[in-house]
């Protein structure tokens, strides 16, 4: 395999480093573990005090500022704060899977990151070393894998608890994630298409000249939106919804059991932004500005930097989602996902297998992006088209609703709050039915209310209270 | 589960194939054949016998994870991946997820085990009976040199499945698509029935 | 190694697996059960793999685990109706061929 790494990076400048990942002696990988551990939890507190401080400002707040500077040491003392807590185990709960779930969520996601690289060759105590764990040949497969053991803790979490809302959460959850699993494998399978290979290193130095985000703009879009819905996060945040499911599947969790939750969560944005970084963004390599002027930029603990950078791009990113899009409804988020994502990854890859397959035969590559250009082009087109003869006939339905022919279904229709299972609420032209209102709150005079039939507002009173006995 | 997948990222670490000899010795890829197959023959027992249904999920989680190992132990780092990702990344949170909505109680449940289990003992020790003679009879003198790195990455399997089974596997396609339909219009067909969606 | 080893491996968790669909009432165990089987095959699949030096059965295994996952999928959902229709997941109520 090595003699195949080694000639698939020939091309590219990891050739340049003859220095395997086998070299190392037994005490470097461990410390880079630890290194990689604590990479993992020092981000965790950053990003948390970050979305903070960025959701305050976005809501022209201040944020935390008390504790250290600018309030940075604030989530290192919610966690101790966390840790104090009283440690509750629900009476109704299955008790080893109860605690075996927050472990099972948290440790996929810190394994994930061995095979995640943060930076090229450096030297590390006289020892030439890469800044990544490990490299496997199947390494992007394998995060694949970390990441679908880590739906094991929101389930369990969900039904040990023993308790409603925790079961809704955690049954949304797996829906969620293996749905969207999906989309994110298929936008991966574009990027083993160009790159040859599935091992993350590899892959990085594939994108030498041009990032797979220009390359392959479709699946970096898909990647971003799966991200987002693997990690649970706003938009996609249904298993937690607060307003819905209290807290969803940690609704029964306390003290150290909840910070783990709280762990896996940050670790796994962070692990999905260094994938994101990894595979689409260069990993860890200079921008191209920079690498013009500056040669060294792509060198040393330099690496490090750029990755850095990076990954903080996409935890702003997951951080403004939070701060601006409002939670979607279920079936929205699924129609997403299965109508829109999936099908479109279809296509998108099959694209990518054609013009592969063309370039393998030998044929122009810009003739291939002439064709393709063409094609995109004719089918904006077509749908332009199809959308202005589309948008005649909704204006003519829209005549139509406007006069009612008798008996038809149209604007006459009552208004059904649950249509299609779901609430939700009038369409245009449609009348909520009367809302049972209180009768008090009102500024009258006492003698008013006790009067026969005064005013409107008694008597609406009246009709309201009728509605809901029949309700009752 | 997470004692087989650590055990599973050793070996993978170890086994991945970077040309000289593996991190195990031949001696070391034995003990953990045995250790990981007790292991695995443990957690299978145990999803057999235990009387609470998720345990008997997350057993099997057990067991998998163990097989998975085994797998990267005989050098075939693509199929354990993909056991992963496939037995234990989505075959048994679907059954978890049916398991829940078959409403699956915590804590024991009568009724588990059929009252027949004599013949389920007789059958069972007829089928290890013949297995194992067999076995013993074909390979007794068979020798596996576990020094020897075979390379069983993503890019041999795949040559072997594009080159040699490419009929096979769309026809795998098609049945896919069929269990794809298939479970929408079951899902359906209630739906219809009961009149008004749900 | 010998590689029969492995196959005792695959042997026993096969038996264990048949004892299990026999012994087990509730349907999704009986499922396992069934998925416990298709794995001790796969494993011999993947030792013969091994020991012939060629890459037919790893890709055996591999078709052997996208049918799992295609029969796992419809058998749950057929679960799930006769669950809703009966409410009841033990094979031993599912005697008739009727909804």
């Amino acid at each position: 395999m090595s003699q195949r790494l080694a000639e698939l990076a020939a091309t590219t400048d990891l050739a340049a480093d003859p220095v395997g990942f086998a070299s190392d002696p037994w005490w470097l990988i461990l410390f880079k573990a630890v290194l990689v551990f604590a990479f993992c939890v020092v981000m965790t507190l950053f990003a948390i005090w970050w979305e903070r401080k960025v959701v305050a400002w976005m809501q022209m707040r201040i944020g935390p500022k008390h504790v250290g500077p600018q309030g940075l040491l604030q989530s290192l003392a919610d966690g101790v704060k966390l840790a104090f807590k009283e440690d509750i185990i629900v009476k109704a709960a299955d008790k080893p899977v109860y605690i075996l779930a927050p472990v099972v969520s948290m440790v996929p996601a810190f394994m994930a990151f061995a095979v995640i690289p943060m930076g090229g060759q450096v030297s590390m105590f006289g020892h030439q070393t890469h800044l990544q764990l490990t490299d496997l040949p199947v390494g992007v497969l394998y995060i694949l894998a970390t990441a679908s053991v880590g739906i094991y803790g929101i389930v369990l979490a969900g039904w040990s608890s023993g308790s409603t809302y925790p079961l809704l959460g955690s049954l949304r959850s797996t829906a969620q994630m293996i749905s969207y699993e999906v989309a994110m494998g298929l936008s991966f399978a574009g990027v083993f298409l160009y790159s040859g290979s599935m091992s993350t290193s590899t892959i990085v130095g594939q994108q030498g000249d041009t990032w797979f985000a220009v390359l392959l703009p479709v699946s970096f879009i898909i990647y971003i939106v799966a991200m987002v819905g693997e990690t649970n996060r706003a938009p996609f945040d249904l298993p937690e919804a607060e307003g819905e499911l209290v807290g969803g599947f940690h609704t029964e969790y306390s003290s150290l059991k909840f910070a783990l939750f709280f762990l896996a969560e940050y670790v796994n944005m962070v692990v999905v932004s260094s994938l994101a970084t990894t595979l689409f963004l260069g990993g860890y390599r200079a921008p191209w500005p920079i690498t013009a002027v500056w040669d060294g930029a792509n060198s040393g603990w330099w690496t490090l930097l750029w990755y850095f950078l990076k990954v903080q791009l996409f935890l702003f990113l997951f951080i403004w989602l939070r701060g601006t899009l409002p939670r979607l409804r279920y079936d929205q988020f699924m129609r997403l996902g299965w109508k829109v994502l999936i099908p479109t990854s279809l296509v998108w890859l099959m694209l990518i297998a054609t013009v592969r397959a063309m370039k393998n035969e030998g044929y122009d590559y810009r003739g291939i992006v002439l064709g393709i250009a063409g094609a995109i082009i004719a089918i904006l087109v077509l749908s332009v088209v199809w959308d202005m003869f589309r948008g005649t006939d909704d204006e003519e339905e829209k005549a139509k609703a406007a006069q009612p022919p008798p008996g038809a279904p149209g604007a006459a229709e009552p208004f059904d709050p649950m249509a299609g299972g779901f609430p939700v609420p009038p369409l245009p032209g449609q009348e909520l039915p009367p809302v049972p209102r209180r009768a008090v709150r009102r500024a009258e005079p006492v003698g008013a209310m006790v009067g026969n039939g005064n005013g409107t507002g008694s008597a609406d009173d009246e009709s309201a209270t009728d509605a809901t006995d029949k309700e009752v | 589960m997470t004692a087989g997948l650590a055990a599973a990222t050793v070996a993978a670490a170890d086994l991945s194939g970077r040309g000289g000899p593996g991190f195990l010795s031949p001696t070391g890829a034995e003990v953990a054949f045995v250790l990981i197959g007790l292991v695995v023959l443990g957690s299978a027992l145990l999803v057999v016998t235990t009387s609470q249904i998720v345990h008997a999920a997350l057993w099997l989680v057990v067991t998998l994870g163990g097989l998975a190992a085994e797998y990267l132990l005989l050098t075939a780092e693509f199929i354990a991946w993909v056991q992963v990702l496939i037995y234990i990344g989505a075959v048994v949170v679907l059954l978890l997820f049916g398991l829940m909505l078959t409403r699956a109680p915590i804590g024991r449940s009568t009724e588990l085990d059929s009252l027949k289990r004599w013949p389920a003992v007789l059958v069972a020790v007829g089928a290890t009976a013949t297995l194992l003679t067999v076995v013993v009879d074909a390979f007794h003198s068979a020798y596996l040199d576990l020094g020897k790195t075979d390379d069983g990455s993503a890019r041999v399997t795949g040559e072997s499945l594009f080159r040699v089974w490419v009929l096979p596997f769309e026809v795998l396609s098609v049945l896919l698509l069929a269990a794809l339909i298939g479970a929408i219009v079951l899902s359906r067909g209630r739906a219809d029935a009961d009149g008004k969606g749900r | 190694m010998n590689p029969a080893n492995y196959l005792y491996l695959a042997a026993l968790l096969f038996t264990v697996g048949a004892a299990g669909v026999l012994l087990r009432r509730n349907a999704i165990v009986v499922f396992m059960c069934v998925e416990l089987m298709l794995n001790a095959t796969n494993l011999a699949f993947v030792t013969f793999a091994r020991m012939h030096g060629n890459y037919d059965g790893q890709v055996i295994a591999f078709f052997t685990m996208v049918v799992a996952a295609a029969e796992v999928v419809v058998g749950l959902s057929i679960i799930i109706a006769i669950f809703r229709s009966r409410r009841t997941a033990s094979v031993d109520d599912a005697n008739l061929m009727k909804w």
